[in-house]
């Protein structure tokens, strides 16, 4: 059973009188697809941020390749290969694709003895892991911000891959996209899988989910009520899971305001 | 893609435009130095350059200092007392070096490099108090201002700080080479010719030490490391933040290097006027924030070079020097300088690929 | 938003678990610590300095502040819009200048004093508006950020100026001026007169020190234009409008709030209190003062505002908080000064001062 290349265990999490996240115990398996859903405020970002290293957790460990990791900063998740897209993608929108990609570690070269930026093997190195993902973009040197929102997943997912991630956690990753390009984002999830790399999706559009999760977990108040196989569940059940199933109609009426 | 769509339906127009975005800072200032090249006499003079690089040094450093904090998104309002503090802090400690016994040249140097040392608090407070402790910017620079106008006055004892060997003047209003036509060459000192011989200064002592910084930053800021990463926190400082970038140290050095840079201002104000005042600086707030915006810099951080800003000092020193030779006071510069700053920022605003 | 509880906690660091800091008596103190602050000032320089404690000392601390006081509240609406005005130190040197200008022009021209005064200070006054129109126009319409369009009316304001008063003090100006500006309302002298607006005709003006001169007119004239402001700002519909702007630019659009206009009309209006200081001055000191780049007025009202309780990311500001802001930075100096302490320290109290503003205005992201 102990074979998940990421998982936590007990994981606790609080916010001055909130407990965000409470005693969580989530895994995601090599090639595999997790799901996390759950309701506004139901504590999915915050438990990816605790995995993440934006939020050390109170209580609780992160296991990666069935050793604990401690994880306090963003910079240990990603020495340990735990790479995370948030939402808002957290690209620098005045800086070139290449710059972005490598972000915080830079490439450099010797140049007279000084250490100078190496932007052309950059960019060198961006065009190749845009071309293994099959990602067009219009000109490297382009910056960020000219870029349209699917171009700019694509930069984010890049990065990651880039930097050899094992886990890849996505937050919303579809959420800002028109069709077509939400179609692009999901066939990238599926080679990206299919590389062998271990993906945390949060969502809240329960196609994506369906599309191509194979496990998913709901939380509701920062606990973990469920976990399903995809091939054995149906959306009405997540649902039903999401907003605690005994009293669908009267838990909605009563979580929707809160949010 | 909306440049394609633009260029797509009238091609040159978007190219014009767009060519006029970048350029349009250098058309500026060479039309500026045409006109007072007729409007004042004597302007037209290769030797201007000199005099204006010469009382522009402070404005030059100054504004480097500002554009690095607004690259990060911030704003440093200190820098002009900061200047008055090291102008004073150095008239005095090279002073007391010199009446100590050290002899001129290592009192001239030893006393620069304490005033440096000293210089760089303010920024480090000023970047303690930004990125640790999350105070706007605006409000941790004012403050530190205060303190360094406070601190001048403790120490200043009356209106100038004064004491400087001589060979500070020499050196503040010295030239790096001398030539005499027929009668040889020599550097940093004049030549022993005749008097009345004609001798060229070419380049002020003040202006060489100017350009070698202006050439460090602008190599530490395009093609470093560190450049790289002041851009990307004045850019997105969440993915600064996530992709591993030390912010809270970036912002620190970067307060620091304002406030070193301000300090190196204030040694050359020194030199070049052989005295100390804590107002030293007072005046150029405007002129070294103005120098950056003309460049072409979001106040918002995330643009901005080294290049453009110098061009930006160029079109205010060139306005100073051709207002002063045409003999309208210089209260003219004051309402010129403000209107090319709404200007230039209107007009990045209009042109294409700066959407802001 | 989602998750928003995480992230309000995010913020605010201190609010952990509770405590005295989220207690109704903790908010309260939060809420109006400069003015607490500035009791404990009064109490404490009135132990340390001869003389500090006098209605004489605090009456001229206050009519010396009468500037302050009027470029305050300029720099309150400004913030709490959102944005910042670095101009009004420079508008009200110029409308300063620009009054003693004009009744120097309507003296020569042979007007009767009166006539002098009341018409150069009007015609300033409605001069002293146009600085804030192009502000705000260059804001709105050309979207300049404020910090850019008001530092080059710094620029602007400041060269005018110094080229209308061509860099020296305006004098020669009706001798009137200097006694409406520094009249008081009552005089009294005990056992002999009491007497409204001025000694009673006949006194001999080598006794003037032994009156009792109460409520200059000065205080009268800032309070008031404090209180009518104050009043707009947290009761009138344009004060609720500022609240909303700075609170969030489209939520007020989508309120049907016309941003654009009212954004114009607080930059006039902040323009127009600073042409009222520079005015003022004038009666104050009976000649036309540019300001000079060492007073810094724009950014000690910046200061005075935010030691008051307002953030610079607007939406939040109170009228009178940055007159008590204005006031602590007042009796910080005149105290310390009265107690022989070097003038250095008031410095470092003013930064200290700021930064604990700041602190207490992250600690209570919601307090108004």
């Amino acid at each position: 059973m102990d074979d998940y290349l990421l998982e936590t265990r007990d994981v606790v999490k609080r916010f001055g009188g909130l407990t965000a996240v409470d005693r969580v115990s989530v895994g995601v398996r090599a090639g595999e697809a997790l799901a996390i859903l759950g309701d506004n405020g139901a504590g999915k970002s915050t438990l990816i941020k605790v995995i993440s290293g934006v939020h050390p957790p109170d209580a609780g460990e992160v296991w990666l390749e069935g050793r604990p990791v401690a994880i306090r900063t963003p910079r240990d998740a990603l020495a340990a290969g735990i790479e995370t897209i948030y939402q808002d993608l957290a690209l620098a929108e005045n800086l070139d694709v290449g710059a972005n990609i490598f972000l915080g570690r830079e490439r450099l070269k010797r140049r007279l003895g000084l250490k100078v930026l190496d932007d052309a093997a950059m960019r060198a190195e961006a065009a190749k892991v845009l071309e293994r993902l099959d990602i067009q973009i219009p000109s490297l040197r382009a910056t960020i911000r000219t870029l349209s929102g699917g171009q700019r997943q694509a930069v984010a997912i890049s990065r990651s891959i880039y930097w050899k991630a094992k886990v890849l956690i996505m937050d919303e990753p579809t959420a800002a996209l028109g069709v077509a390009e939400q179609r692009k984002v999901l066939d990238l999830v599926r080679t990206l899988k299919d590389q062998g790399l271990g993906i945390i999706l949060i969502s809240h559009q329960m196609f994506d989910v369906f599309a191509v999760a194979d496990r998913l977990a709901v939380m509701r108040r920062g606990v973990k009520v469920g976990e399903r196989l995809v091939k054995e569940t149906s959306p009405d059940e997540v649902v039903g899971l999401i907003v605690g199933s005994e009293t669908v109609g009267a838990e909605r009426a009563a979580v929707k305001p809160m949010s | 893609m909306e440049a394609a769509g633009v260029a797509g339906v009238e091609p040159t127009r978007a190219r014009v435009l767009s060519l006029l975005a970048e350029r349009w800072l250098f058309a500026f200032l060479a039309l500026e130095t045409l006109y007072f090249c007729f409007a004042a006499e004597g302007f037209a003079n290769p030797n201007s350059l000199q005099i204006l690089l010469f009382y522009g040094v402070e404005i030059f450093l100054l504004a480097m200092a500002e554009l690095f904090v607004i690259v990060t998104g911030g704003i440093d309002l200190s820098v002009g007392y900061v200047l008055g503090l090291a102008s004073i802090v150095g008239t005095k400690l090279i002073g007391a070096l010199a009446g100590a016994g050290v002899p001129p040249a290592a009192a001239l140097a030893l006393g620069a490099a304490l005033t440096l040392a000293v210089g760089i608090l303010p920024g480090l407070v000023n970047g303690w108090l930004v990125a640790y402790l999350d105070v706007p910017p605006f409000i941790a620079t004012f403050s530190m201002l205060g303190v360094c106008h406070g601190v001048s006055e403790l120490i200043i004892e009356g209106v100038y700080a004064m004491g400087l060997p001589p060979l500070a003047a020499e050196l503040g209003s010295g030239h790096l080479l001398y030539y005499a036509p027929g009668a040889g060459m020599s550097f940093l000192a004049r030549p022993e010719v005749e008097r009345g011989t004609e001798v060229w200064e070419i380049v002020p002592n003040v202006v060489v030490l100017a350009a070698v910084v202006i050439a460090a930053l602008w190599f530490a800021l395009s093609r470093t490391r560190f450049g790289r990463h002041v851009y990307a926190v004045g850019g997105n400082r969440d993915a600064a933040l996530r992709a591993g970038i030390p912010v809270r140290r970036r912002l620190l050095a970067v307060y620091a290097l304002s406030a070193g840079l301000a300090s190196l201002a204030g040694l050359a104000y020194a030199l070049k006027y052989v005295s100390g005042k804590a107002d030293a600086g007072a005046g150029s707030l405007l002129d070294s924030i103005a120098a950056v915006m003309i460049g072409g810099a979001s106040m918002f951080g995330g643009s901005g070079t080294v290049g453009r800003t110098v061009a930006g000092c160029l079109v205010i020193a060139v306005l100073e020097l051709g207002l002063r030779m045409r003999g309208t006071p210089t209260f003219d510069k004051y309402v010129l300088v403000g209107v090319i700053l709404v200007g230039a920022v209107v007009i990045e605003r209009w042109l294409p690929g700066k959407g802001r | 938003m989602n998750e928003g509880a995480t992230t309000a906690a995010e913020l605010a660091p201190g609010s952990r678990g509770g405590g005295f800091l989220e207690s109704r008596a903790g908010r309260a103190l939060a809420r109006n610590w400069s003015a607490w602050f500035l009791l404990l000032l009064l109490v404490t320089f009135s132990f340390t300095g001869r003389n500090f404690l006098s209605i004489g000392n605090f009456q001229h601390v206050v009519h010396l502040q009468t500037l302050p006081l009027l470029l305050a509240a300029a720099e309150t609406l400004v913030i709490v819009t959102g944005g910042i005005d670095l101009s009004i130190g420079f508008v009200a040197g110029l409308a300063s200048v620009t009054a003693a200008k004009l009744m120097q022009l309507l003296a020569a021209a042979g007007l009767p004093a009166g006539a002098v005064i009341a018409l150069g200070a009007a015609g300033a006054l409605v001069l002293s508006l146009l600085p804030g129109l192009v502000n705000g126009l260059v804001i709105t319409r050309f979207r300049v950020p404020p910090f850019i369009a008001t530092l080059g009316m710094w620029g602007i304001a400041n060269g005018l100026a110094l080229k209308l008063s061509e860099g020296f003090p305006v004098a020669g100006l009706p001798g009137a001026l200097p006694r409406l500006g520094n009249g008081y309302v009552v005089y009294l002298l005990p056992g002999e007169f009491l007497s409204f607006l001025g000694p009673p005709a006949g006194f001999p003006e080598g006794r003037i020190r032994e009156v009792w001169r109460l409520v200059p007119f000065s205080l009268v004239f800032v309070a008031a234009v404090l209180a009518a402001l104050a009043f707009v700002l947290r009761r009138g519909r344009f004060g609720r409008h500022t609240y909303a702007i700075g609170g969030s630019v489209d939520a007020a659009l989508r309120a049907g709030i016309d941003v654009r206009r009212h954004l114009v009309w607080i930059y006039v209006l902040a323009s127009g209190l600073a042409g009222l200081a520079g005015v003022f001055n004038v009666f104050q000191t009976g000649i036309g003062n540019y300001t000079t780049f060492s007073a810094m007025y724009e950014l000690f009202a910046v200061a005075a505002v935010v030691i008051g309780g307002a953030s610079l990311s607007g939406g939040k500001g109170r009228v009178l908080g940055s007159a008590v802001g204005v006031l602590v930075l007042a009796f910080l100096q005149n105290g310390l000064a009265i107690s022989g302490v070097q003038p250095f320290y008031r410095y470092i109290a003013v930064g200290v001062l700021l930064v604990i503003a700041v602190v207490i205005d992250k600690l209570f992201p919601d307090l108004r």
